[in-house]
């Protein structure tokens, strides 16, 4: 019944596959199918992608042959399908899943299968999306490189010797390498932006509230937010709208929903708007040719109607040294469960005695990498009993002065831009024994996460000196979300007008990789 | 090995004793304080449990809106200011029992705090309690250690976990310390606990069983020298699970801290476990202010926010409180200081309540209760209100007995009979052929038989000593099996010796 090869298939977006799979152009076993042999030539191997820690080929394709099922039969059934029912979907190794191993990246949890679903892969499943399998990340979340991963890094689609950012370099690698369409990421500082923006894809951090967090394992619950990974602003929006909502198991989601995402996106006018220039999130410390592309989108945006205002967030300055005390306190208590004792990995001390002491120590010594471990001892530390006040105290009060330096700027402007990230993608292993340098990738994308605002990471084009995309980020006051797609439709049109089409059509082409695949298994 | 004590009288001769309680109360909620999985007592090991109480990775903790109101509940009866706002904090400490690693608990943001309670000790005097805070909490799973020695994990092979209680709600109720109490110390102890049972038990927010672990007592107990000011170094005895117990173990404390005073060496802050069969204490684990729980506040849990129009609607439909509830019982009913302080120890205030209730008087229930079946109930080993005797048994019984159909000693086989489950009163007065003989004549027949066999007796009573009628009343119930009414017997001896009693 179709005319268009895998080939083609695997370029479109999220919304022209629900559109050509309403229209009974393809079948979603047949979208499935062209995203599953896309991961198995080019994720595998060597020097393959390794964008999926597990494949999950089976009840991908069983979804789709459901949704083509009811499609086939018609009736009340195929009208009440969802809008992307059948559209393909990665899930960030974070999220837990019935069915597939989740490992956070990590060997504590490795063969460990979760006995329940989270609530955004349940609102996946009703949405009767297939899952094609969980991607790559760094331990826990904790890295903007995915180098923590313990199953090995993740390598960016535009050069394989690069890192596609991180946490989340899995999800935003397999939507850059055409391996899916969408994927699920989390965002505790940046862990879907930052990838975002080194690959050329979009990623949005919601307000924080805005999708339940039920099922995402948590590294600093008060940062944590579930977001969408996709090739395009609209693709974005479509999946904000299935994963988000109130949630009885999450006593942080927001009680009301955030409007709907999918008409802004589609509306996307910056006529009469203000646009805020954050003083403190660009010039010094920022890649030129990250400077030069920024430059150019706020050209764009006033030539479409908006009004360009610089706005001050003097604390900002402030606001990495305040997370990564604020992030390992919350993390050290979250992982703490991790002993051992319940599920997951367990090892015996070598010596005797053979004390639950020692087989939770022996447990997490060998089960937990050297950056959660950097992570666990930190804000064991800052918590402890002494040292509360002048560590975490004070970093709680910088977060309450960033969240004023934001109702500040939100007081001037509609929503505020800034890079998404100070420099494109490094080399792999380039940072890896350098923390602090890797942190400071997070510098623009920390204080959402701090005042629970949301962000947009959108391409911004390629950097002059090497190439390789940039990122541009949008930020919005709590609970306007349709802002970021609001701007971010209009900023994407401009700037794919200006590249002549999307900007990972310019990525290079990605050889079938020769090595057999290790995939399709548990990890 | 154990540790030396000096006597009470001497330890109170020198030293003024300082007490403090933590008294945790299971809620008994249908679900537990942070999940679904419901909170049920005694089912099958890790049966009630869902991803939430095991502590796996994702899951995230939602308050139970139920808890929250039976918190709010025993703060208003404990008189306590309740908080416009108040957060959840995590305790921090690796130990199996707790499955995330952390408690969900309340720090620096209890729901209720500055209260007070009023105890009344058994002599009548009131003293106040002051209560610092009562906060929410879950409780942890149930560890079981086995081989090795005794139970305790020192030493144990292995051990097995229980997450059934994982979960649970908690209230925790904590003093201020209590000063001045002196020798009536341990008395106080087991009547502040005593009362706190007694109140969550008739809030409807626990089921108050101390055996199962719904009130647990953690003792704090320090000593000074009479005049001193500042308190000496406190032990904690902990899980102190029956009111005797409290009042044993606090006695024993001051025994203990003054034997170790006197000696010149300091008291050890620490915690102290509770041996029931010895009535002693031993060393449990230091314990001081060191231990570093790194509290912060629960990330995943919003503050709650009690309105104060819920607090006010809640506090409309407490119940009426125990104390004030017996001096209103004890003024209805006419009983004395000493009648009503037994009913009361006895444990059948309710009963009596629900007997009078159903038609007999306040004097005939208590005769029941007290007379006939407390002492049955104490050799079945169980409380007098789950014998099974019902109000409507003992009307009906009162009701014969005065109708003179039975008498007294009939009545109480008869009662044996209904708990034997014979049925009705009238039922085993019909089977056991169980009448009252009101004929004369053959009481006429047993008197003179017995006025015969004891006629040294026969005399006495006719120089007077009325007293001694009791042994010819005894040969004439004997001879009649019983079935015979005392008074009646009684009445027809005088008659027939010719004397006016």
């Amino acid at each position: 019944m179709t005319e268009t090869n895998s080939t083609e298939l695997i370029r479109l977006s999220a919304a022209q596959l629900a559109a050509k799979l309403a229209a009974r152009e393809v079948t979603a076993v047949e979208v499935t199918q062209a995203h599953l042999d896309r991961i198995a030539a080019v994720d595998g191997g060597e020097r393959g992608v390794n964008a999926f820690l597990h494949v999950n080929t089976e009840e991908a394709l069983a979804v789709a042959a459901e949704v083509d099922a009811i499609r086939a039969a018609g009736g009340q059934a195929a009208e009440e399908l969802h809008e992307l029912a059948g559209v393909p979907i990665a899930v960030k190794d974070l999220i837990v899943t019935i069915g597939q191993p989740t490992t956070a990246g990590s060997k504590i949890l490795e063969g460990w299968h979760s006995p329940y679903d989270a609530t955004v892969v349940k609102k996946l499943r009703a949405a009767k999306m297939p899952i094609l399998g969980k991607t790559n990340l760094d331990e826990f979340a904790m890295g903007s490189s995915t180098e923590h991963s313990a199953f090995g890094p993740t390598r960016n689609p535009w050069d394989l010797d690069r890192i596609p950012g991180g946490s989340g370099g899995g999800s935003a690698a397999a939507v850059a390498a055409f391996e899916a369409p969408l994927a699920l990421g989390t965002d505790t500082g940046g862990s879907i932006r930052q990838p975002g923006a080194v690959t050329g894809t979009v990623g949005v951090k919601p307000t924080y509230g805005g999708v339940s967090r039920y099922g995402a394992i948590a590294m600093a619950s008060s940062l944590d937010q579930i977001g969408p990974v996709s090739r395009t602003v609209l693709d974005s929006a479509l999946l904000q709208q299935v994963i988000g909502g109130h949630d009885p198991h999450d006593s942080t989601s927001l009680p009301d929903p955030l409007g709907d995402l999918v008409a802004a996106a589609r509306l996307g006018n910056v006529d009469g708007m203000k646009i805020g220039i954050i003083k403190e999130l660009h010039g010094e410390g920022y890649q030129a040719g990250v400077e030069n592309r920024f430059n150019e989108s706020l050209e764009l945006l006033k030539e479409a109607g908006a009004e360009i205002v610089e706005v001050s967030c003097p604390n900002f300055q402030y606001a990495l040294g305040a997370y990564y005390l604020i992030m390992p306190s919350e993390a050290s208590s979250n992982l703490a469960k991790f002993d051992g004792v319940r599920y997951g990995l367990r090892v015996l001390p070598e010596e005797p005695p053979l004390t639950i002491e020692r087989v939770m120590g022996a447990t997490r010594a060998a089960g937990f990498g050297d950056e959660v471990k950097r992570r666990i001892i930190l804000g064991t530390y800052a918590l402890s009993a002494g040292y509360y006040d002048a560590y975490y105290g004070s970093a709680q009060k910088v977060r309450t002065l960033i969240q004023r330096d934001f109702e500040a700027a939100f007081a001037k402007a509609d929503v505020l831009i800034s890079p998404t990230a100070p420099t494109t993608a490094f080399k792999l292993g380039e940072k890896l024994d350098d923390p602090l340098a890797m942190y400071l990738n997070d510098v623009a994308t920390i204080p959402a996460n701090m005042a629970g605002v949301p962000g947009l990471s959108l391409p911004g084009g390629l950097a002059d000196e090497d190439g390789l995309p940039v990122g541009i980020q949008l930020l919005a006051p709590a609970r306007e979300d349709a802002r970021l797609y609001r701007v971010g439709a209009v900023l994407e049109s401009l700037l794919e007008a200006k590249w002549g089409g999307p900007l990972l059509a310019k990525a290079p082409e990605l050889a079938a990789s020769t090595a057999a695949s290790s995939h399709g298994g548990s990890h | 090995m154990s540790d030396a004590t000096l006597s009470f009288e001497e330890a109170m001769e020198k030293y003024d004793p300082v007490l403090g309680f933590e008294v945790h109360v299971e809620l008994n909620t249908k679900t537990k304080m942070f999940s679904s999985a419901p909170n049920v007592f005694g089912d099958e090991p890790n049966t009630n449990v869902n991803e939430v109480d095991l502590g796996m990775p994702g899951v995230l903790p939602v308050v139970n809106k139920t808890a929250v109101e039976s918190s709010i509940k025993i703060g208003l009866a404990l008189n306590c200011k309740i908080a416009e706002s108040c957060r959840f904090a995590r305790k921090n400490y690796f130990y199996p029992d707790t499955p995330k690693n952390f408690q969900t608990s309340q720090y620096d943001e209890p729901i209720a705090y500055d209260g007070y309670l009023d105890i009344e000790l058994e002599d009548g005097t009131v003293f106040r309690v002051e209560i610092e805070r009562a906060h929410m909490e879950e409780d942890a799973g149930k560890l079981t250690h086995l081989g090795g020695s005794a139970g305790r994990i020192q030493g144990a092979e292995y051990s097995l976990v229980d997450y059934n209680r994982a979960g649970v709600p908690l209230v925790e109720i904590v003093t201020k310390p209590i000063e001045g109490a002196g020798s009536r110390a341990p008395e106080l102890a087991k009547a502040y606990v005593a009362a706190v049972r007694e109140i969550v038990k008739n809030l409807g927010v626990s089921d108050a069983k101390m055996e199962r672990g719904n009130v647990r007592c953690d003792a704090n107990v320090s000593l000074r020298p009479h005049g001193r000011e500042r308190f000496g170094i406190r032990s904690e005895t902990k899980n102190v699970n029956s009111l005797r117990a409290v009042e044993h173990a606090v006695r024993y404390e001051i025994q203990r801290h003054a034997a170790v005073l006197d000696s010149g060496e300091p008291v050890i802050q620490e915690t102290r476990h509770w041996h029931e069969d010895t009535r002693t204490t031993t060393s449990g684990r230091a314990k001081s202010d060191a231990d570093d729980y790194r509290y912060f506040p629960e990330p995943d849990l919003v503050p709650v926010v009690p309105s104060r129009e819920w607090v006010e609607e809640i506090r409309a439909t407490l119940p009426e409180p125990p104390a004030e509830r017996r001096k209103r019982l004890k003024q209805d009913w006419g009983y004395s200081d000493l009648e009503f302080r037994d009913v009361v120890n006895a444990g059948v205030l309710d009963e009596i309540e629900e007997t009078i209730i159903a038609g007999a008087t306040a004097s005939v229930a208590r005769k029941w209760w007290m007379g006939e079946i407390v002492g049955r109930a104490k050799n079945a080993d169980v409380d007098p209100g789950q014998l099974g005797v019902t109000p409507a048994t003992i009307v009906e019984l009162s009701k014969m007995v005065e109708a003179g159909k039975i008498n007294n000693k009939m009545a109480s086989a008869v009662l044996d009979g209904v708990l034997a489950g014979e049925g009705t009163p009238a039922e085993v007065v019909e089977k056991r052929g169980l009448a009252v003989v009101s004929d004369d004549g053959p009481l006429l027949e047993a008197i003179d038989a017995a006025l015969a066999a004891q006629p040294d007796v026969a005399e006495k009573i006719r120089g007077g000593k009325v007293q001694a009628i009791g042994a010819i009343v005894g040969g004439v119930m004997k001879a009649t099996r019983g079935q015979a009414d005392a008074g009646r017997v009684r009445e027809l001896i005088l008659e027939k010796l010719g004397v006016t009693a």
